[in-house]
């Protein structure tokens, strides 16, 4: 202890170093930072992720030496030394230590082979936003950047931006929604009639019934099926439009491949929060294209969601009951303890480590087991013995199992003495105290417990990628046929899909501001569990000071 | 409580159903804890096979129809025997029930067998040479028909160079043949010691003179037909590289010191490095350098046995020894004696092995064809290569090497775990370098310092933190932070020297603010007036980043670095882990610190204070040492979540198993090796138990780290109790 006189009130700056006042305010600076970064994280991703789906201005970049002509969209800026550029052999007009770079996506890569170039501020004359630049985002080959010339039905131009540029734009939309109706009628055939009657007429052949009537009339619903098709696809081939790009090309383009065009420039900020709504929507609700980097991420939340539905039915019961087990039956010893600090420990475990258990005792052990008993016809070629979505749910219910049964002891250790003594004295056996009494009274924990598992299990992606994660499932998991959800398949995940996207991903420029909306969407998913969580906590703990106080 | 509320006339299915709940979930309860025990187990049971030693079991020897044999050798299953007799007849003879399937004579008249030699490792094609000075080229294969129950073995004689002789250049017979018929090479010498080179290929097969040799006791072409090596009995080598036209001379030397004489030698699989025993029982591996050069690699604990026969494993770096009244099954890269016996084979007895190493078969001059079964499933594992330095092919000195995915056979798999440890332990160290003042501080300040409200709120946030998908964070890390890091690392060194040096300055100068002034803070709010602060500070930082970059590192830090002090610098390296990872370990270490500070006893910062000493003062002297069990445990489960932490490494370092410690370098953590290789091995295999392994290590890694943690906590948590 100190004497009373260094404690003694006065200005000077030792005497501010002995009360330690600039290490409080480091320690301070320390949540400080924490702070700023949590916020900074969530504001990057916000920023980065939700301004993909803003229009944006469409300009005409002209190159001072050559003259060439880009019609672009501006991503990035960068300040570059100049000595850096020096170093790597360019010629650099102008001056200034740091020189100004810009990232542009050009799109037309059908033509150019890459989306995006990199530029130099100094070499470019200022640039222009011609109000008919046209964005077309297409099936294949990414954006295309333009100027729309004419609309074309067999052949035959419908509707030219010589004659007026209004009313072509008017009819390319009209065309455009009708090419979708077409699409969407294809589609549906495709992934409903067709494929069920060809799955229906393969199961017949296999049970050598392929003659019998049932399959001959299968045969010429599939054969009518088939011709609705082709007549679909003749329509929807008829529909052309043509393009002239920014360096006069002219191209004739099926409108059958656009998703949606829109001319940016000459839209107003009513326009574009309706296209932002568009494209928020799509993002949410439609399948991937090209690779993954354009589209929706549906099939992945669907994924993320069922995987981890089917997680909490397996985590719930189990966690529960080791739960119960631990804290109501099991006599407290030395191996209560033990299990205790083993189902702790357990939480510490690298999630990695569940993967590889789960690979090889799940997948190669039981899978491999079910799939001997059960599944022999199909052999070599595995049905349960390959990853897939049950076995991703049973390695991250093994997984999230400590957390479920830590939160449940926790509820059930907050239940007072009293109350099951009081229901025991009535009366009631054990089993009935426990019904009645002790495991509603505990429901809260148990809740906020799954929650938490699944926050978890949400954002888990190591374990998956080895157990039943691919990069592109062709159907969901669950549809139309019987026994219409089929637990061997495996899934899309929202963050195995991060992984893939932004790391796997061979055009990684085109799909970073996708990455970032997927992050958003699965930070926004646990953020959100993680709060319902906690909200439900307080609630339990206020519900227990009431009991404990009456 | 027991049954004693439950009076007797109760009606019983009552007590039945009281009693069934009980059981059921005492039942259900254990199986589960038992499921969670289970993981450990079958972590073990996968990887013990590793380091399971080799077996042998004898089997019924047969009574050979053809005796007098020069070579033998065995299809895939060990279910046909190729046999090289003296006379020149080959034929292949089915093992189960000795039946000769096949016979042919393919000596010249008049003329012996002199000599046989194998291609490679005992499997492919052979070469015989007659007493004549001809030979031939032939090639032993088999067609399987693979149908369920039994498959069918159509043994086949192949000649890969035609049904011919190949002439001699003189009438005598050759003592020693060598060939390589992928790489287009046949060696031959012929008694009078006359060394002889052919080069096959285009239609003129084209003869050079090697001049007369010492005669050989052993012939090789190694290293896909690079050098010819020839091995006196007196442990002498000649080395003759065989570059394109020209053969330059031979490079000559000893294998063994003084008069110590050569017993045996084989070429291992791959043909890469040779294998020797001499006379005073020395086993040595050797390897040919660049220039022709023979060079000592390994030295195997022969026991001081004189191995006079070696008999290399056809697919793995493996060999058998054999001795006086000795077996000795040795491993190239564990360098590892696997099995000692005494299996009583006469030094006289032809042997073969299987190509899968899983049969043993000696024929005694006697006739009677004996035959062992062996099992040794992953014998380039053990605790010496997985963990210490191993001299592989190839490389100019032992090395500690992780590369699992070789693309073809010919090269070893190279399994040490030192570098993957060695990176796990750097990403966490990098971690905990970013995470463990950030966190520990902040932990101290939010339970010790800061307002109960503000507390209330600050802590979920941080806890918020904690929910973070890692996926996001490495993403984050590796395609936003890393080129970025890159592109402005001396903007990052500058706002890392600013930053502590303007709080502290900041905080003098709030010292001076006069009194009125700094009393408008409520207590306990600083972390919240340093807020607009730390933006500033991060501003200012980034401003003189600049000037900093050409003041202290000449205009390039990254350059700078890399010439002044030798570090090479990755886009994706252990900075930005240790940033990103740190991140995901913050609010781990945070809320176990802070539990620990907050749930110190009141009355003992109370009692300090009324004392007279500062809120400092107490921190320091009663808060801290109170709690320092429980920061320290804080930091122990951290740390361990650091070193299991997968996405964040796999996606934030170039994967690179490398063993530098230098922060601008990447790394491969056992995790992310075991994320990324498992969804390739191929099941049982060696490769997927050393995955197992890694596994396993982690697990033991952070068991052992948060057990130690669990045990600090329970200790704090009986002193809190008494205090």
């Amino acid at each position: 202890m100190r004497s009373q006189t260094v404690n003694a009130p006065g200005r000077g700056v030792s005497h501010l170093l002995r009360r330690g006042e600039p290490l409080v305010w480091l320690n301070a600076a320390a949540v400080s930072f924490s702070i700023l970064a949590v916020l900074g994280l969530l504001v990057l991703l916000a920023w980065q992720g939700l301004g993909y789906f803003w229009p944006h201005a469409l300009s005409l970049y002209q190159l001072k030496e050559s003259g060439e002509i880009v019609l672009a969209e501006q991503v990035a800026v960068q300040q570059v030394p100049r000595e850096q550029l020096l170093a790597a052999g360019y010629e650099i007009p102008g001056s200034g230590p740091q020189l100004e770079r810009l990232l542009l996506k050009r799109g037309n890569r059908d033509v150019t082979g890459t989306d995006f170039v990199w530029v130099l501020r100094n070499e470019l004359m200022a640039p222009t936003a011609p109000p008919g630049a046209v964005r077309v985002e297409r099936e294949e080959w990414g954006n295309l950047y333009g100027f729309l010339e004419a609309v074309l039905e067999d052949d035959v131009v419908v509707a030219s931006a010589k004659d007026s540029a209004a009313a072509t734009w008017e009819r390319f939309q009209t065309q455009l929604e009708r090419a979708r109706r077409v699409r969407s009628d294809i589609r549906d055939l495709e992934r409903g009639e067709l494929r069920a009657t060809s799955q229906a007429l393969e199961q017949l052949r296999r049970r050598g019934r392929g003659a019998a009537a049932e399959a001959i009339e299968l045969e010429g619903a599939y054969e009518r099926a088939l011709r609705r098709l082709t007549a679909l696809y003749s329509e929807s081939a008829r529909h052309r439009y043509q393009i002239r790009l920014a360096d006069g090309q002219q191209l004739v383009l099926p409108l059958g491949q656009v998703v949606r065009a829109i001319q940016p420039n000459q839209m107003d900020v009513v326009d574009k929060l309706n296209y932002y709504r568009v494209r928020l929507w799509e993002f949410l609700s439609a399948e991937p294209r090209e690779a993954n980097t354009e589209g929706g991420v549906y099939p992945a939340i669907f994924g993320t969601v069922l995987m981890v539905v089917l997680m909490s039915i397996i985590v719930t019961p189990f966690g529960v009951l080791a739960a119960v087990f631990l804290h109501e039956v099991a006599e407290q010893g030395r191996l209560t303890r033990v299990f205790r600090a083993a189902v702790n420990n357990l939480a510490g475990v690298p999630s990695i480590v569940y993967g590889i258990f789960g690979l090889g005792f799940f997948v190669y052990g039981m899978g491999g087991e079910i799939d001997r008993l059960f599944y022999k016809d199909a052999l070599p070629s595995p049905t349960y013995g390959t990853p897939g979505i049950m076995w991703a749910s049973l390695t991250l219910a093994l997984l999230t199992l400590p957390v479920v049964i830590v939160a449940t002891e926790e509820g059930l250790a907050r239940i007072p003495r009293a109350v099951r003594e009081g229901s025991l004295a009535l009366g009631a056996t054990r089993a009935e105290t426990l019904w009645r009494v002790v495991l509603p009274m505990a429901s809260p924990a148990m809740m906020t417990g799954v929650i938490l598992a699944v926050a978890r299990a949400a954002g888990e992606v190591a374990p998956l990628m080895l157990v039943g994660v691919v990069k592109l499932a062709p159907t969901l998991p669950v549809d139309g046929v019987f026994p219409y959800l089929h637990l061997e398949q495996k899934f899309m995940h929202l963050g195995f899909h991060i992984y893939d996207v932004g790391f796997q991903s061979p055009n990684i420029e085109a799909a970073r501001p996708l990455v970032y909306a997927t992050a958003l969407l699965l930070v926004v998913i646990i953020a959100l569990l993680n709060f319902a969580a906690v909200t439900l906590r307080n609630r339990l703990r206020e519900r227990y000071a009431s009991l404990e106080a009456g | 409580m027991s049954k004693r509320g439950i009076p007797a006339w109760w009606p019983r299915w009552r007590r039945f159903k009281d009693r069934a709940t009980t059981a059921a979930i005492a039942t259900g309860g254990s199986v589960v804890l038992l499921t969670i025990v289970l993981l450990f187990f079958f972590l073990v049971y996968e990887v013990t096979p590793l380091l399971r030693e080799a077996s042998a079991t004898p089997m019924a020897p047969l009574e050979w129809p053809v005796s007098d044999s020069r070579w033998l050798s065995l299809d895939d299953y060990g279910d046909v025997a190729f046999q090289v007799s003296s006379d020149g007849t080959v034929g292949f003879t089915r093992l189960e029930d000795a039946k000769v399937l096949s016979r042919r004579e393919l000596a010249p008249s008049k003329a012996a067998l002199t000599t046989v030699a194998g291609e490679g490792a005992g499997s492919g094609a052979l070469m015989l040479g007659f007493s004549d000075g001809s030979s031939r080229v032939i090639e032993p294969s088999y067609h399987y028909e693979l149908t369920a129950p039994e498959r069918r073995i159509q043994p086949v004689l192949g000649h890969p160079l035609g049904d011919l002789l190949l002439a001699g250049s003189k009438p005598v017979a050759l003592s020693a043949v060598a060939l390589d018929l992928h790489a287009g090479w046949l060696a031959r010498q012929y008694a009078d010691g006359q060394l002889e080179l052919q080069r096959l290929g285009e239609s003129v097969a084209e003869r050079i003179d090697l001049g007369s040799q010492a005669p050989a006791k052993h012939l090789f072409l190694m290293d896909a037909g690079r050098w010819l090596v020839l091995l006196t009995e007196a442990g002498d080598y000649r080395v003759w590289p065989l570059s394109e036209g020209v053969i330059a001379e031979p490079v000559q030397g000893r294998l063994f010191a003084d008069s110590d004489r050569l017993e045996a030698a084989s070429v291992l699989q791959g043909g890469l490095s040779l294998i020797a025993a001499s006379s005073a029982g020395h086993l040595n591996r050797y390897y040919v350098l660049q220039h022709g050069a023979v060079a000592l690699g390994q030295r195997f604990d022969s026991g001081g046995a004189r191995l006079h026969r070696l008999l290399p494993e056809p697919r793995r770096r493996g060999f058998l020894g054999f001795g006086d009244g000795v077996v000795q099954w040795h491993n190239a890269i564990s360098g590892q004696r696997g099995l000692t016996a005494d299996f009583g084979i006469t030094s006289g007895a032809v042997l073969a092995l299987s190509p899968r190493a899983d049969l043993l078969v000696a024929l005694d001059e006697a006739g009677a064809l004996r035959r062992w079964s062996l099992d040794n499933p992953h014998p380039e594992v053990s605790l010496r290569s997985l963990w210490q330095e191993v001299w592989y092919e190839g490389y100019e000195a032992p090395a500690l090497v992780y590369q699992s995915s070789a693309s073809s056979n010919d090269y070893e798999p190279k399994f040490s775990l030192t570098p993957l440890a060695f990176g796990t332990l750097k990403a966490a160290f990098y971690a905990m370098v970013f995470a463990a003042p950030l966190a520990i501080c902040g932990a101290i300040y939010t339970a010790f310092f800061m307002s109960p409200a503000l507390r209330r709120r600050v802590k979920p946030l941080v806890e918020l933190m904690e929910a973070l998908p890692t996926v996001i964070l490495g993403f984050l890390a590796g395609l936003w932070l890393a080129p970025l890091v890159e592109d402005h690392l001396a903007d990052l060194i500058t706002v890392l020297l600013v930053l502590p040096g303007g709080v502290l300055v900041f905080s003098l100068c709030w010292a001076l603010l006069p009194a009125s002034w700094r009393e408008r803070m409520p207590a306990g709010w600083h972390a919240v007036v340093l807020l607009p602060v730390l933006l500033a500070l991060v501003w200012l930082g980034l401003e003189l980043g600049g000037s900093v970059e050409s003041v202290l590192f000449d205009g390039d830090a990254r350059r700078w670095f890399a010439q002044e002090l030798g570090l090479a610098y990755d886009q994706r390296n252990a900075i930005v882990v240790g940033i990103a990872m740190g991140f995901a370990v913050i609010p781990t270490i945070f809320s176990i610190a802070e539990d620990a500070i907050y749930s110190v006893p009141r009355h003992l910062a109370d009692g300090s204070l009324a004392l007279g000493a500062t809120p400092w003062q107490t921190l320091t002297g009663v808060v801290l040492p109170t709690a320092s069990p429980g920061v320290f445990s804080a930091l122990m489960i951290g740390f361990g979540r650091a070193l299991g932490e997968t996405m964040i490494v796999l996606m934030a370092t170039g994967n690179t198993p490398i063993m530098e410690f230098n922060p601008f370098e990447g790394l491969r953590s056992l995790a992310a090796n075991i994320a990324v290789e498992v969804p390739e091995a191929e099941v049982q295999s060696t490769h997927y138990r050393i995955l197992f392994l890694a596994a396993f290590v982690l697990f033991l890694f952070t068991f052992v780290l948060n057990s130690l943690a669990e045990l600090v906590r329970q200790r704090l948590r009986s002193r809190y109790g008494t205090l």
